[in-house]
C-alpha cells in the first residue's frame, strides 16, 4: 500500500463521519452517490485495482468490500433514524388537541347512508319474534366443544357432528375449542343460566355469526348468521312449534306464504323436522328454484331432546321445549333475490347504496 | 343413497307415479333429493365387436375404428382408448337417441366418416363411468348385433336419489324405506328368498371364529362357501348395483356389495385359501400394527388421533395366526381378497361398536359403504339372514354352491334392546295432536315394534332400531315414529301464548341506536370478515392472534382483534373505484387472545365438560371510518359526539391521548372518556397513516377520521353513566346570552372548562365553545377558549346585576382551573 489515502478503513472512517454528520433525509439522498455510489471514493478505487497483482487486488478488493459494506450500513442507519426524526417531526407538526373542537364548525353529512342488508334483515326478523313475545339473547363466537356438541346430544367422534364442517381454534387440547358451527350453544347457555337464576319460562330466538369449514360459493360462506329459536315452559308441544313457524311465516314473508313439517332429524331435538315454506318465486307453482315442487326449505326445527334438558337441569318430566333455527343470510337472499352472497362480502359502495 | 323403483316394487306394491311417491317418501323423513330415469333410450343401442382400430393421420385424440355389429363392418370415429381389437362394446347406430335426448347423426371428422357413436357407461346412463367405453366382454350373450338392453336384462327404471337421515339406519337399504312405505300404504312388506346351509359338513370343522375385544365387536359369524366358481354376476344383480351407483366386479363381491343395499348389512368375503387357519378373530389393534388396506394405503394402527378423546382404538379383523386381515367394518386388506381363482370363500358378518367405528373411520381418514353403516349402527340380529340373502344371490352365478352347515357366531357384549313406557296421553303431551290407541299400536306394529299392555304400552323397538334409547329420552322417539307415520302434515298448530313480554336488551338497543344513528348521518354499513390474514393481523399491535387450526386458506386463520383494517381496507377498495367519498362503519365482534385479555371466558370444556377451558374474550365494536375529501379527526370528533349524543348519557369528554391505540394517528387521538366513571367508552381521531401506508403499499391518499365506539362499555351503566331521566323544563322567561374568553392552559381540557362553567350556578342554561385561538398576546403554551353562555331563570328575566353577578363568578370558576380573562 503505497499510498496512505487510498487505505480502504481509514477512507471509511471518513466516510462514516460525513454519513453521521447528514442532518436530513434530503441532504442524505443528495450525499448518497458520493458517499458508496458511482462518484464515491471507493468506485475510484475500484478503477485502481486492474492494475494491481492477482494476490493484491484481491486482499485490497476484500478491504474495499469491508469498509464500503461499513459506510453503507452506517448509512441505513443513518437513513432510519432520520426518518423516524421526520416522521416525529411530522406527527408533532400534525398533533391537534381533540378536545378542542368547535362542533359548530364542522358540517356534518346530510347525504341519507345505509344499513347492511344482513344487520336488517336480522333486525326485520327479531322483531316479528318480539312482536310474537320473543326475546333476543346472544352468545360468543367461540365456543367450547362441550357446548357446540356434547351438551347438544353430540359426544366426541358422534357421526351426527359430520353434518357440521368445523373451525378448530388453537387454544387448549387440540378440537376442543372450536367457531361455532350453529347457534344452538347460545341455547345452552340460556338454558344454564335460567336454572341458575330461577327464570324459566323461556322464550327467546338467539341471532348470531357462525362459521363452517366448506368453500365457499354463491350461497355458503365460511361465516354465516343463523337465528334460533328456543321455548322453553310447561305444557309446551309440537303443535306450538308447527304454529309458531306458521305465524312467522306468515308474518315475515306475507299472507300468501304458508309452511309445513316434514320429519327431520337432530341430535339435540326429538321430535325433529324441516320445514319448508312456499317457494317465494313461484308463490306454489312450481319452478326451478324449487325443483317444480312449490316448496323450498327454510330450516330445521323440533321438540327439545329430554337429554339436552337434562344436562342443563331442567326437568324433562315437568318442562317441554321446542327449538328452530334458519339462515338470516338465506332469508336476505330470498327477500331480495340476491343471486350471489359473495356481493355482502364485498362491500362495494354501489352494492351498499341500494339497501334502505 | 341411490334407490331403484324396480327393486323396492319388489319388496312392495306401489303407486305407479313416482312423482306420488316422492311425495309420499318426503313426508315420511325420506326426502328425495332427486329422481333419475334409467334404461330408456337404449332400445337402438347394440352390442358391436372391435374389428379393427387404426390411427388417423393428423389426429392424435381420435381413432378409426372398425367394428361389426352383425350387419357387416362399420366405420366408427371414436375418442377412447379403453379397447382393443376383439373387445365387444356398446354402439349406438346414426338415429339413436341416447338418455337425455342425445340424437346420433353420421358425421365425418378429420375426412373419416362415424356411423355412429361407441359409448361410455355414463353416455348410456348406466353408471357414472365416463374415463372409456362400456366394455361387454365378460358378459354372457354380448353377441354382436344383440340388443344391449336384452344383454344386460335392463328394464327402464327410476332411480331416487333419497336422503336418509342419520338416526335411521335402518332405512338406510331397499327393504328398510319399502318397510315405511309399506306401512304408511297399509300394504305388506314380501321377504325376499334365502338360502339355508346345504351341506353336512358342519363350519366349525373348517373353520374358527372368536371375538377378544368383546366392547367392540358385538356378533361375528363366519360362513364357509365351497366348490365356488367366480364369474361375472347375473345381468339383474349388475343393473341393480349399477342402479345405485357401484360398479360390479365379480359375483361374490357383488353379492355382498347387493344385499348391504338390499337389506342394510355389510359382509365380507374371504378367500378361505388365504386366511390362515380360516379362522376370523376381531380383536384391538396392539400400536405399532400396520395394514394395507384394499385401497393400497399402509395404515398404522392404534396411534392416537388428534380428535377429542380418541385414544387410537382400532378393531380388526385377524386370521388364525392372529395377523391383521383388515379394519373391522371399515375397509379389508389386499392380502385375503377374492381373486379369479378363489374356490372356498369365508363370509364375515358382523356388527361393531359404532361409535368405535366412527372414530376409526375418522382417524384414518376413510368412509366407506361399510363404515358409514356401522358407525350408524347395524342391526345385530341381522347378519344370519344376510348371508343366507347372499347365498341365495350367489347361487345363480355359481351353481352347485355348497354353504357348510351350522355357521359360526360368536357374540359380544350387545346392549339389550331399551323398554319404553308409552300412554295416548303421552303422545298428546308432546305433540299436541290426540292420537287414539290402537291407531298408536297399528303404526309401531307395522314397524315390528312389541306393544304389550293396552294405553300405557311398554313398547320394545326391534334390534335394528338402534335410535330409540330407554326411559324419557326413548318415549320422544318412540313418539317421533308414531308423528312420522301417521304424517307430520296431520298434526295440530296452536299459535302459543304466555304472559311474559318479548324485547330487546338494553345492550341490544343501545346497538340499534347507533346504527340508526350512523346510519341517519350518512355513513354506509358494511361487513367484514371475522376470518382474516395472520400478516393483516400483524399490520396493528394487538396482543398473539387467535388462530384457527384448520383453516381453508392462511387468508382466513386468524380471528381479528379490531375492524379498523378491514373498514380501512373496504374504504381503500372503494376509494381505488372512484366511491371513496363516504363514510363506512362496521358494528362487530372482535377477540383478544386469553393470554392478554382483561376478561378471558372461562367455560366448561373437555370430554363431558368436565374441565375448563379459557377462550378469547370476545368485544362488540362500532367502527366508523370518514373518508369524504377533507374529513380529518376534527370531523370524526363531531360524528363521535352526534352519535354518543343518541344514547342519552351523562357527559363524555374528549380527552387527548398521550399514547394513542394502534390504528390511530399517534397525535391525532383523543379518548372519549365518561366524567363520572372515568371509563374509556371509544377512541376518535384518524386512520394512522402508516397503516393506510402499509395497506396501499404507497403513501396514504389522504386523511381520514376514525371513530371506533366500545359497546361493551356502552351497554354498561356503571361505565356509560346515564343521563339523570328527570326532564328539566326550559324557562318561559327570554335567556340573558353572554360571550367570555379564557386564556387556558394546553393541560386544562376545553370540555373540563365548560363543564366547571355549567357547574357554576344553576341558572346556566348551556355552554358551548365557539372559537379557539393560539397565537398574537396568547402566550405558548396556552390558547383562548371563548365561550357562548345562556344564563336563564325560571322565575323571572334576570337583570343586568343579576347577569354581572354570574358573569363574575363564571370568571372566577374559569379562573379556580387556571383559565384567565382575555
Amino acid at each position: 500500500m503505497s499510498d496512505d489515502r487510498l487505505d480502504p478503513a481509514t477512507l471509511a472512517d471518513d466516510l462514516v463521519n460525513r454519513v453521521h454528520a447528514l442532518a436530513s433525509l434530503d441532504a442524505l439522498r443528495e450525499a448518497e452517490a458520493s458517499l458508496v455510489g458511482r462518484r464515491s471514493p471507493f468506485a475510484e478505487l475500484q478503477r485502481t485495482l486492474g492494475a494491481l497483482g492477482e494476490e493484491e487486488r484481491r486482499t485490497l478488493g476484500a478491504a474495499l468490500q469491508a469498509a464500503r459494506r461499513r459506510v453503507e450500513d452506517e448509512l441505513e442507519a443513518r437513513r432510519a433514524l432520520l426518518g423516524a426524526e421526520e416522521r416525529r417531526r411530522a406527527l408533532e407538526a400534525d398533533r391537534l388537541d381533540l378536545g378542542d373542537v368547535v362542533d359548530a364548525a364542522v358540517r356534518l353529512p346530510v347525504a341519507a347512508g345505509h344499513g347492511g342488508l344482513i344487520a336488517a334483515t336480522q333486525r326485520e326478523l327479531e322483531d316479528v319474534f318480539v312482536a310474537m313475545g320473543f326475546t333476543v339473547e346472544e352468545g360468543p363466537e367461540v365456543e367450547s366443544d362441550w357446548y357446540n356438541f356434547e351438551a347438544l346430544n353430540m359426544p366426541p367422534a358422534h357421526p351426527a357432528r359430520g353434518l357440521w364442517d368445523t373451525l378448530y381454534v388453537e387454544l387448549g387440547a387440540p378440537e376442543t375449542v372450536v367457531l361455532r358451527t350453529h347457534t344452538s350453544p347460545t341455547q345452552i347457555h340460556l338454558m344454564e343460566r335460567a336454572v341458575a337464576t330461577g327464570t324459566l319460562p323461556i322464550h327467546s330466538v338467539m341471532p348470531g355469526r357462525c362459521y363452517r369449514r366448506d368453500t365457499p360459493d354463491a350461497r355458503h360462506l365460511v361465516a354465516f348468521h343463523q337465528i334460533e329459536g328456543l321455548v322453553v315452559d310447561e305444557g309446551i308441544t309440537f303443535a306450538d312449534l308447527a304454529g309458531t313457524i306458521e305465524s312467522f311465516t306468515g308474518a315475515y314473508f306475507g299472507p300468501a306464504i304458508t309452511s309445513r313439517l316434514r320429519p327431520g332429524f337432530f341430535p339435540f331435538t326429538e321430535p325433529s323436522a324441516e320445514f319448508e315454506i312456499t317457494c317465494t318465486v313461484c308463490a306454489g307453482a312450481g319452478c326451478r328454484t324449487c325443483s317444480m315442487t312449490g316448496w323450498v326449505e327454510l330450516g330445521g326445527c323440533g321438540m327439545v331432546d329430554p337429554a339436552v334438558l337434562d344436562a342443563v337441569g331442567i326437568d324433562p318430566e315437568r318442562y317441554h321445549g321446542f327449538a328452530f333455527g334458519f339462515g338470516i343470510d338465506r332469508c336476505a337472499m330470498m327477500r331480495y333475490e340476491i343471486a350471489d352472497l359473495r356481493a355482502l362480502t364485498e362491500n362495494d359502495v354501489r352494492f351498499v347504496e341500494q339497501f334502505s | 343413497m341411490r334407490i331403484s323403483l324396480a327393486w323396492l316394487r319388489e319388496f312392495v306394491d306401489l303407486p305407479e307415479s313416482p312423482e306420488e311417491l316422492r311425495a309420499i317418501l318426503d313426508d315420511l323423513g325420506l326426502v328425495v333429493e332427486g329422481i333419475e330415469r334409467v334404461g330408456e333410450g337404449l332400445e337402438d343401442v347394440v352390442v358391436a365387436r372391435v374389428e379393427k382400430i387404426a390411427p388417423i393421420p393428423g389426429a392424435d385424440r381420435i381413432r378409426r375404428v372398425v367394428v361389426d355389429a352383425g350387419a357387416g363392418p362399420l366405420e366408427i370415429v371414436c375418442g377412447a382408448w379403453n379397447f382393443d381389437e376383439g373387445d365387444r362394446v356398446a354402439l349406438a347406430p346414426v338415429g339413436a337417441v341416447l338418455p337425455g335426448g342425445f340424437a346420433i347423426a353420421r358425421r365425418t371428422m378429420r375426412g373419416v366418416t362415424s356411423n355412429g357413436m361407441l359409448c361410455s357407461g355414463r353416455e348410456l346412463g348406466l353408471s357414472e363411468d365416463h374415463a372409456g367405453l362400456l366394455v361387454l366382454n365378460d358378459q354372457p350373450g354380448a353377441e354382436p348385433g344383440r340388443r344391449l338392453v336384452e344383454v344386460l336384462g335392463l328394464v327402464p327404471d327410476v332411480v331416487f336419489d333419497v336422503s336418509v337421515e342419520g338416526n335411521r339406519p335402518d332405512a338406510w337399504c331397499v327393504e328398510g324405506v319399502a318397510r315405511d312405505l309399506a306401512v304408511r300404504l297399509a300394504r305388506e312388506l314380501r321377504a325376499p328368498r334365502l338360502a339355508s346351509p346345504n351341506a353336512t359338513t358342519p363350519t366349525a370343522s373348517l373353520a374358527g371364529a372368536r371375538i377378544e375385544a368383546l366392547d367392540l365387536c358385538g356378533r361375528l359369524t363366519v360362513s364357509v362357501l365351497r366348490r365356488v366358481t367366480i364369474a361375472p354376476s347375473p345381468a339383474w344383480v349388475a343393473e341393480r348395483l349399477r342402479a345405485c351407483g357401484m360398479r360390479p366386479i365379480s359375483n361374490v363381491v357383488d353379492a355382498s356389495n347387493l344385499v348391504m343395499l338390499e337389506l342394510g348389512q355389510p359382509t365380507h368375503p374371504y378367500d378361505l385359501a388365504r386366511v390362515a387357519g380360516a379362522a376370523l378373530g376381531a380383536r384391538r389393534a396392539r400400536p405399532g400394527e400396520t395394514l394395507t388396506t384394499l385401497d393400497g394405503v399402509e395404515r398404522r394402527l392404534a396411534t392416537a388421533g388428534r380428535g377429542l378423546g380418541d385414544t387410537g382404538e382400532d378393531c380388526v379383523i385377524v386370521d388364525g395366526e392372529d395377523r391383521v386381515l383388515g379394519l373391522a367394518g371399515i375397509m379389508g386388506g389386499a392380502a385375503s381378497e377374492i381373486t379369479e381363482g378363489t374356490t372356498e370363500v369365508l363370509i364375515e358378518a358382523a356388527c361393531f361398536e359404532p361409535m368405535a367405528i366412527a372414530r376409526s373411520s375418522k382417524r384414518h381418514g376413510l368412509r366407506t359403504e361399510a363404515s358409514a353403516r356401522f358407525e350408524r349402527g347395524v342391526d345385530p340380529t341381522l347378519a344370519p339372514r344376510a348371508v343366507a340373502r347372499l347365498v341365495a344371490v350367489l347361487e345363480e352365478s355359481s351353481p352347485g354352491l355348497e354353504w357348510l352347515a351350522e355357521p359360526l357366531d360368536v357374540t359380544g357384549e350387545i346392549a339389550e334392546a331399551p323398554t319404553v313406557t308409552l300412554a295416548a296421553s303421552d303422545v298428546a303431551d308432546l305433540l299436541g295432536t290426540s292420537i287414539e290407541p290402537d291407531e298408536i299400536r297399528r303404526l309401531l306394529a307395522g314397524l315390528d315394534f312389541a306393544l304389550e299392555g293396552d294405553d300405557p304400552f311398554v313398547v320394545r323397538p326391534p334390534a335394528r332400531r338402534l335410535d330409540v334409547r330407554a326411559g324419557l329420552e326413548g318415549r320422544a322417539d318412540v313418539i317421533e315414529e308414531v308423528a312420522r307415520l301417521h304424517g307430520y302434515g296431520r298434526l295440530t298448530r296452536r299459535v302459543p301464548a304466555w304472559p311474559e313480554v318479548g324485547g330487546l336488551s338494553e345492550r341490544q338497543r343501545t346497538r340499534r341506536r347507533l346504527r340508526d344513528a350512523a346510519v341517519a348521518l350518512g355513513a354506509f354499513e358494511v361487513w367484514t370478515p371475522t376470518l382474516i390474514a395472520p400478516s393483516e393481523h400483524a399490520l396493528i399491535e394487538l396482543g398473539p392472534p387467535v388462530t384457527v387450526a384448520n383453516p381453508l386458506s392462511t387468508e382466513e386463520s386468524v380471528l381479528r382483534a379490531t375492524c379498523v383494517t378491514g373498514v380501512v381496507r373496504v374504504w381503500l377498495r372503494n376509494l381505488e373505484r372512484g366511491r371513496g367519498d363516504v363514510a363506512l362503519f362496521e358494528v362487530g365482534t372482535v377477540f383478544t387472545h386469553p393470554d392478554v385479555a382483561a376478561h378471558p371466558r372461562r367455560t366448561r370444556g373437555g370430554v363431558g365438560g368436565r374441565s375448563e377451558v379459557d377462550l378469547p374474550e370476545e368485544g362488540e365494536r362500532l367502527t366508523l371510518v370518514l373518508g369524504r375529501p377533507g374529513d380529518d379527526a376534527v370531523a370524526a370528533t363531531v360524528l363521535a359526539r352526534a352519535l354518543l349524543g343518541r344514547l342519552a348519557l351523562e357527559d363524555v369528554v374528549v380527552r387527548a391521548l398521550a399514547d394513542a391505540p394502534p390504528g390511530l394517528h399517534p397525535t391525532r387521538a383523543a379518548a372519549l372518556v365518561d366524567r363520572a366513571s372515568g371509563a374509556r367508552l371509544g377512541v376518535v381521531g384518524e386512520v394512522d397513516p402508516h397503516l393506510v401506508a402499509r395497506l396501499t403499499g404507497g403513501e396514504a391518499p389522504r386523511r381520514a377520521g376514525l371513530v371506533e365506539l366500545d359497546l361493551d362499555a356502552l351497554a354498561d351503566p356503571t361505565r356509560a353513566t346515564p343521563a339523570p331521566r328527570t326532564i328539566r323544563l326550559p324557562s318561559r322567561f327570554p335567556s340573558a346570552v353572554i360571550d367570555l374568553a379564557f386564556v387556558t392552559p394546553d393541560a386544562l381540557n376545553a370540555q373540563d372548562l365548560a363543564h366547571a362553567l355549567g357547574a357554576t350556578d344553576e341558572r346556566v342554561e348551556s355552554v358551548t365553545l365557539f372559537d379557539v385561538y393560539r397565537g398574537g398576546a396568547v402566550p405558548s403554551g396556552a390558547r383562548s377558549l371563548a365561550f357562548t353562555l345562556r344564563l336563564s331563570s325560571p322565575e323571572r328575566t334576570l337583570d343586568e346585576r343579576e347577569v354581572a353577578q354570574l358573569r363574575e363568578a363564571l370568571i372566577e370558576a374559569g379562573r379556580a382551573l387556571g383559565a384567565s380573562l382575555r
